[in-house]
């Protein structure tokens, strides 16, 4: 018998049926997730799909296509990660005095863990390395990336972390340890079940892919611009992205130790983080906020450029004060690695180092208020269009003026300690990252919308969008700053009646609500616009009358990008082209590009079969898994022409072609 | 092809060349700072020793002089194959890449021979917070030999059936990179761990 | 008629939530803002005048983004001026580099006092002499020992009024974090390891506290209160504790220690000496050295 059950163990690992969901709240989530994938792969089955979807989607190394994936599940995640916020507003609406609500502790603390991973590593990264796949390029007036076969993967690898957090929904159960997973209660001896693996492996697979990104932009930008474009004529966008780049160079390595170091104490009985036997968890907080807070930077310096984007064509100006812009972008990313401490102050380090660290926060904010400054004044004197992208940014301004100045205070250590972990904390970093990030990646989204496909999202309901969304945003977490203030920690799946938080929390459910109500408009507003798709098209590839170099290219912009590759001598390259007539001109050049390659995905699925081994220490799996990672790569250097050329002459036909089409639809609009 | 076709043409193949190689730099930038970490990690749980013996107790110092005299030595061989690729001479680059390789397997030989004394007389990761440290440290360095080994080899056989093409000459490049950036990572864990920890500092 | 119906809108909604807010919040109490401690006291002032100086920065941006965005709307062209080619201006950044940096100045010099002023681990100067009290975070309940009373309760304890008292603080279960708003910031507590706050009421009541870093599934009962009392009535909840007749041996502590949530007020007659010393140090050693065994743990770390 014994000798079954360790060859069982040795097969499967820790496996079994009674990892399935245990309750009906898991069960929902569970069989949402797998209704949801019988009904893509049934539909795609029915329309005969697949050969389509893996010759022009999932093979293709083309960055645009690419950062259309990232988008489609970034906005995926968007949904199941505010699912869960709804669970918990709800549950923390109801579990007062003698209730308990809805959910169980362990699976409250489950669904906050979720949230954050989700939000921060699925949404927000999402959308920002789906954003650059799109834009960077040719704002550049590149083809492609660097490295176009390291960018699919990175795709994969990031598709492969996500794959693995939903996974635990519907097999084991995710982290209870909070987003970032302290120990010693992330450890195996407080964490025995498979959650903390989950996490571990999720993120430690999806963060490889986010450092290959890092280094293939950072490469993009110093090494791939149009002939001319100094980097001092570079857009802004480009410049946020070579400063949120840069830190991902410096700051995701940390996380990859950090994850290691847990993942080794719980699989092999290292001693880094334990409590007893000479490990340390205080380092564990260090280490994980080194990346930690640069991390808030990689997110929101890549929102900056979008805000720096929006901001000048709505107000048909060029920004103000671009250097200052760079030298602030250069003074964030320094900075951004001397602050991680501000985290933990309650920590019981000495006055001196709280107070370093409390005033290098406080410093990090000039930056970023000069930034601010120089928007409006991008506004001041301008013919200001206000489309629902800068009708994001007023939301934006306002939002992040009042966490920022939340942040300011929370900087002043003895300040802190009043306020730390509780939801004064919880409201000040949404409305930095929803309110800093994610308004940008929707701003970005409508804003760059026409350019990808061709046709423009509905302005109506985009503008109903912005005001659920805004004011349910508000009214989500405004509430937030005074049950802080009243005592009312993060994280909390209970509270007594006494304290009368009850009201202010129903407040935030409301504001939930409302949020909700406004991602059913927008998914309302992309099925309406793709009904309504030939009204909607954008003939000129231009259409907010646009300053950079990608309004050059039609819309939607053809796979191969430029004709013939721009030669830079301006800032506004094209806005200056649109004043000297330049930018009407048609030529034509050979094109080289990347060829399709399915090794990604290959490489995808075996990084998901090593996550699965490792989370169910099915270690042959594991081990087979990374072999076949290896071998794929040596197959792939041995491809000596991963590149196909395209003559001028097809180049010109394809044009033409784009053209009649182009006549057709505007037929279709008279 | 016309002439300034071709030109074109190899500008494009240059510029291809340039941008992996700078690419690679910023991987090995990132990979320092992957060591840095481990190594701030070492410097803290250097005196965890729960109980247990501490460096000054463990280490071999000639033996491990032994270690990092095959590792730089390998170096040294991994450049004299870099020379025989600039000159074109592929029997020279498949000869000193296989002295490297042969010198890397003997320092990894060596290392895991030292880990296996280590576990043997009870001193394993599992002892302590300086012991988990230092393993994953040192291990982390050894599982890098170990993919250059592998990467070594895999060249070794595309140049013995390929020759030293433009794309050949391009890996090593990257592979003799990779191969020095590891030597000098072993300088610093030869000091900060095993000397440092020999001398009891 | 349509405009001015959306402005009285406005207004009304306007006037509803502020009363409404206004009304909920005077009948409750907000402990960071109604602090009933010293320590609390200065943190909350700390905390208005840094709001203070933040307004400086939030004014300015606001009326800047309402009137650039009313004034240069595209409606609004013949009134407005439009200057395409307008990049920069030297004096004005200049300015908001140096304004902001100006107040961020002044907060590092406001930072660095504070922080030194009200470190939690800094003794408070008093007249009277400091009460000490040691605080074991347990899964997921809190034990008070009174190491000079030999006395220790769960989940409660007291401290006389306008007297300073020093909380050690560590953990004997995962980390977490000891917050008590109405007296003082927080502290992690954590294994191993000996955290203190300083404090002292000014104010008679009870005060609820809370873990505040998540601590696994009992996080969010795991509650406590601190009550303030005068020195009489301190010094008869003492002489209650010390006839309970119940006392916290070796055996009792490590039944205690099993993770339980609901725990009641319960108090101890008799603490196993060097309780508290014993509890961080054997995170640190296998071997735990021979302690006194005449005190309840007095011994600083």
């Amino acid at each position: 018998m014994i000798a079954i059950h360790q060859f069982a163990f040795a097969l499967l690992g820790k496996l079994s049926w009674s990892q399935l969901p245990q309750n009906n709240i898991e069960r929902g989530g569970a069989a949402a997730i797998v209704l949801g994938l019988l009904l893509v792969i049934g539909t795609i089955t029915y329309l005969k799909r697949w050969r389509w979807l893996w010759r022009e989607w999932l093979t293709t190394q083309d960055p645009k296509r690419i950062g259309v994936m990232y988008i489609v599940v970034a906005f995926v995640m968007l949904l199941r990660g505010g699912g869960d916020a709804a669970l918990l507003r709800t549950q923390q609406a109801l579990s007062v005095g003698s209730s308990s609500g809805i959910l169980s502790s362990n699976h409250f603390q489950q669904i906050v863990s979720a949230h954050g991973t989700i939000m921060i590593f699925f949404v927000a990264m999402g959308f920002m390395f789906g954003i650059i796949n799109l834009v960077l390029p040719l704002q550049l007036g590149a083809r492609d990336v660097a490295f176009p076969f390291m960018n699919a993967t990175s795709f994969w690898l990031f598709f492969v972390g996500m794959a693995l957090v939903n996974g635990s929904l519907v097999i084991g159960n995710f982290t209870a340890a909070g987003w970032l997973s302290y120990p010693p209660l992330s450890e195996l001896k407080f964490s025995p079940t498979v959650g903390v693996d989950y996490w571990i492996w999720a993120l430690q697979i999806a963060g490889v892919g986010s450092l290959l990104s890092g280094i293939n932009f950072l490469v993009t930008i110093l090494k791939m611009r149009a002939p001319g474009m100094t980097l001092m004529k570079m857009p802004m966008f480009a410049w946020s992205v070579l400063g949120s780049m840069s830190l991902v160079a410096f700051a995701f390595p940390m996380l990859t130790v950090t994850l290691a170091l847990l993942a080794l104490d719980r699989t092999i009985g290292t001693h880094f983080f334990t409590s007893g036997g000479g490990g340390n968890a205080m380092m564990y907080v260090n280490l994980i906020w080194a990346w930690g807070h640069p991390e808030v930077y990689i997110l929101v310096l890549p929102a900056f450029g979008v805000w720096s984007e929006v901001v000048a064509t709505f107000s048909r100006k060029h920004l103000f004060g671009y250097t200052s812009m760079v030298w602030a972008i250069a003074a964030i990313v320094l900075l951004s690695f001397t602050v991680w401490l501000h985290h933990f102050f309650t920590m019981g380090a000495g006055a001196d180092v709280n107070a370093f660290f409390g005033i290098m926060t406080a410093v990090i904010a000039v930056p970023t208020g000069v930034k601010i400054f120089n928007w409006l004044f991008t506004m001041y004197r301008g013919r200001i269009s206000f489309k629902t992208p800068m009708l994001w940014f007023i939301a934006f301004v306002v939002i992040f003026t009042i966490g920022g100045v939340a942040g300011v205070l929370m900087s002043v250590p003895a300040i802190d300690y009043q306020v730390h972990n509780s939801l004064f904390l919880v409201a000040h970093f949404h409305m930095m990252i929803v309110g800093g990030v994610v308004f940008a990646d929707f701003a970005a989204l409508t804003y760059w919308f026409p350019k990808i496909f061709g046709f423009r999202l509905h302005e109506g309901l985009g503008r109903l969008v912005y005001w659920f969304w805004g004011v349910g945003f508000i009214v989500a977490f405004v509430p937030l700053y005074i049950l802080g203030f009243m005592g009312a920690t993060r994280r909390l799946d209970h509270y007594s009646a006494s304290l009368g938080w009850q009201p202010l929390f129903i407040v935030a459910g409301v504001g939930v609500a409302l949020i909700g109500i406004g991602v059913a408009f927008q998914l309302l507003q992309l099925a309406l616009s793709i009904w309504q798709r030939n009204q909607r098209r954008d003939l000129t590839g231009d259409p907010w009358n646009g300053r950079t170099l990608e309004w050059a290219t039609p819309s939607p912009v053809p796979f191969y990008s430029f004709t013939k590759l721009p030669v830079v001598t301006d800032r506004d390259q094209f806005w200056a082209d649109k004043e000297s007539g330049k930018a009407t001109r048609q030529e034509y050049e050979d094109i080289v590009l990347p060829k399709n390659s399915s090794l990604s995905v290959v490489i995808g699925g075996l990084a998901f079969l090593f996550g699965a081994g490792m989370v169910w220490h099915i270690y042959w799996l594991a081990l087979l898994s990374l072999l076949g990672i290896v071998a794929t790569l040596i197959i792939r250097s041995m491809n000596d022409e991963p590149e196909y050329r395209m003559s001028a002459r097809t180049v010109e036909k394809l044009e033409h072609a784009r053209l009649r089409q182009l006549k057709e639809y505007e037929a279709y609009h008279q | 092809m016309s002439e300034t076709a071709q030109m074109i043409e190899q500008r494009r193949e240059h510029e291809a060349a340039e941008k992996t190689v700078f690419g690679f730099w910023v991987y090995l930038m990132t990979d320092c700072v992957l060591f840095a970490g481990l190594f701030a990690v070492f410097s803290v749980l250097r005196h965890n020793t729960y109980g247990g013996p501490n460096g000054h107790q463990l280490f071999d110092l000639p033996y491990t002089l032994g270690e990092t005299f095959a590792l730089l030595t390998s170096s040294f061989t991994c450049g004299l194959a870099m020379l025989a690729a600039q000159r074109r001479s592929k029997r020279a680059v498949l000869f000193w890449l296989g002295v490297t390789f042969l010198l890397g397997l003997t320092f990894l030989g060596m290392e895991l021979n030292e880990f296996h004394g280590l576990i043997r007389a009870g001193d394993s990761w599992r002892r302590s917070g300086f012991l988990s440290s230092f393993f994953v440290l040192v291990g982390t360095h050894g599982l890098h030999i170990t993919f250059g080994l592998l990467w070594m080899a895999v060249l070794g056989v595309y140049t013995w059936k390929k020759g030293l093409t433009d794309s050949i000459r391009k890996r090593l490049t990257l592979l003799s990179l990779f191969w020095h950036f590891l030597d000098v990572i072993w300088i610093f864990i030869f000091t900060i761990v095993y000397l440092y920890g020999s001398l009891n500092v | 008629m349509k405009k001015h119906l959306r402005v009285w809108l406005g207004v009304v909604i306007a006037a509803l939530v502020v009363g409404v807010s206004g009304w909920y919040l005077r009948l409750h109490t907000i402990p960071v803002l109604q602090p009933a401690g010293v320590i609390g006291d200065k943190e909350r002032n700390l905390l208005i005048f840094c709001s203070l100086l933040a307004v400086l920065i939030v004014v300015p941006v606001f009326t800047l983004l309402g009137v650039f965005a009313w004034k240069y709307r595209e409606g609004n062209q013949r009134y407005a001026k439009y200057s395409p080619e307008l990049t920069g201006n030297r004096m004005a950044e200049t300015i908001w580099w140096v304004v902001p940096g100006i107040i961020v100045a002044i907060i590092s010099v406001v930072t660095w006092q504070s922080t030194y002023a009200l470190d939690p681990f800094k003794q408070l100067s008093s007249a009277k002499p400091t009460l000490h009290v040691q605080v074991i975070a347990l899964d997921w309940k809190w034990l008070f020992i009174y190491p000079n009373q030999n006395i220790a309760s769960v989940n409660e304890a007291a401290i006389p009024l306008n007297q300073p008292v020093d909380f050690e603080i560590t953990s004997d279960a995962v980390m977490t974090s000891f917050w008590d708003p109405q007296l003082a910031g927080q502290m992690y507590a954590m294994p191993g390891m000996s955290a203190q706050q300083n404090l002292e009421a000014n104010k008679i009541g009870s005060f609820p506290g809370w873990a505040a870093n998540i601590s696994g599934s009992g996080f969010a009962r795991m509650t406590f209160t601190i009550r303030s009392m005068s020195k009489d009535n301190f010094a008869k909840w003492i002489g209650a504790a010390q006839h309970s007749g119940s006392k916290l041996t070796a055996a009792r502590y490590a039944a205690l220690a099993k993770p339980s949530t609901g725990n009641p007020v319960t108090y101890y007659s008799w603490v196993q000496p060097q309780l508290y010393n014993t509890t961080v140090l054997k995170y640190m050693t296998p071997k735990l050295p021979q302690l006194g065994k005449h005190t309840a743990g007095a011994t600083r770390l």
